[in-house]
């Protein structure tokens, strides 16, 4: 109700503190782990690389973000796996 | 033995040295032997916001690099005999001061003052490293805006990779009509974000321009509500438990209107 006035009065719907709440979250993430988002990105890659030689994983659904909580920052990873691969095992005993 | 505050904020132009004047002439007021140090060399202004420029000889740079004493560089405040300013250099840049060099001065200062009040200049460079040098608590300076509130974010972690533990904080120019709206972040939002303790909030108040355009803190001035916030940030500082004002805006007759149908 509250919503629909403002809307008719022409005020945005969202608060634009929630916005720069938000916004001040997701740099600060960022700025705390001293990681560029391009950083972010090769390092991604990287792991996807490596994670390839063990397993077949689902690129379009792999999650890979930095998580805050309070002052600490965490890498959280969240990649399906579709299939192990067979070959691992031979290829390390041929080597 | 004395302490020393450095007030700092990464962001400039969020108020540290209006907040330091204040913070200073306050503490001065409350019976302190206080020393007010700018440290922002080659960008020179706690002499005029306290309205001392007029009285200038020696500075800073003259004491750290031993061309005059400390006391002769001090600059005695004419209202209050126990508040000094030591102004920065206006014609050298921030190399001209080191470090070792803050130390030293910050441990003098301590000897002959109750409290040593450092106004810092913004970044995050040399006159910073050389602000936090020799202090022993630290005051960040804030405004509700994004920008200073991430400023504010990079410096609270650098000051605790100096080992200046638990900085204590001022949100500056608050708006409480725009709090209300939701179109300023609040209290609780900032200090969810940055996660350090407060120790004051400043309202937006124009009487600051008028007590800055005058050189005289607005901490003198009784009938000024940022003057009001400094003197609770004050007494915060020496160890008193003070409430925050309150600062809270006259309800609107729309504000009734809505809560008398119910939507508000």
């Amino acid at each position: 109700m509250l919503e629909f006035i403002s809307r008719m009065l022409g005020r945005e719907s969202a608060s634009s503190k929630t916005v720069a709440k938000e916004r001040l979250r997701l740099v600060l993430v960022h700025d705390r782990a001293s990681i560029s988002p391009a950083m972010l990105n090769k390092l991604r890659e990287d792991l996807v690389k490596v994670i390839s030689n063990y397993m077949e994983i689902d690129e379009a659904a792999l999650e890979f973000n930095l998580c805050q909580d309070d002052r600490e920052v965490a890498l959280v990873a969240n990649i399906p796996v579709v299939k192990m691969k067979r070959d691992y095992a031979t290829k390390e005993l041929a080597e | 033995m004395g302490e020393v505050i450095v007030v700092t904020s990464g962001k400039g132009g969020v108020g540290k040295t209006t907040t330091s004047a204040n913070i200073g002439t306050g503490l001065a007021s409350n019976g302190h032997k206080v020393v007010l140090v700018d440290t922002d060399i080659g960008l020179r202004n706690l002499d005029v916001v306290l309205g001392l420029e007029n009285r200038i000889v020696y500075d800073l740079v003259d004491v750290t690099s031993g061309n005059c004493r400390l006391k002769q560089a001090l600059i005695k405040d004419k209202r209050f005999p126990n508040l000094f300013l030591l102004p920065a250099a206006q014609t050298k840049d921030k190399t001209a001061v080191n470090p070792e060099q803050m130390k030293a001065l910050a441990e003098e200062l301590k000897t002959e003052f109750d409290y040593a009040i450092i106004d810092c200049p913004a970044g995050i460079e040399q006159g910073f490293r050389n602000a936090i040098a020799g202090a022993d608590r630290a005051v960040v300076v804030c405004t509700p805006e994004v920008s200073a509130v991430r400023d504010a974010d990079r410096i609270i972690g650098l000051l605790e990779a100096a080992e200046l533990r638990n900085p204590k904080l001022i949100i500056n120019r608050l708006r409480p009509d725009m709090v209300k709206r939701g179109d300023m972040m609040d209290i609780s939002d900032i200090l969810d974000i940055l996660a350090i303790e407060l120790i004051g909030v400043v309202p937006e108040d124009e009487s600051i321009v008028v007590s800055t355009n005058r050189g005289e803190p607005a901490v003198m001035d009784m009938g000024s509500k940022a003057g009001e916030a400094y003197r609770r940030i004050t007494k915060r500082i020496e160890g008193e438990d003070i409430p925050l004002m309150n600062l809270d805006v006259p309800v609107g007759i729309m504000d009734r209107l809505k809560r008398l149908i119910g939507i508000g």
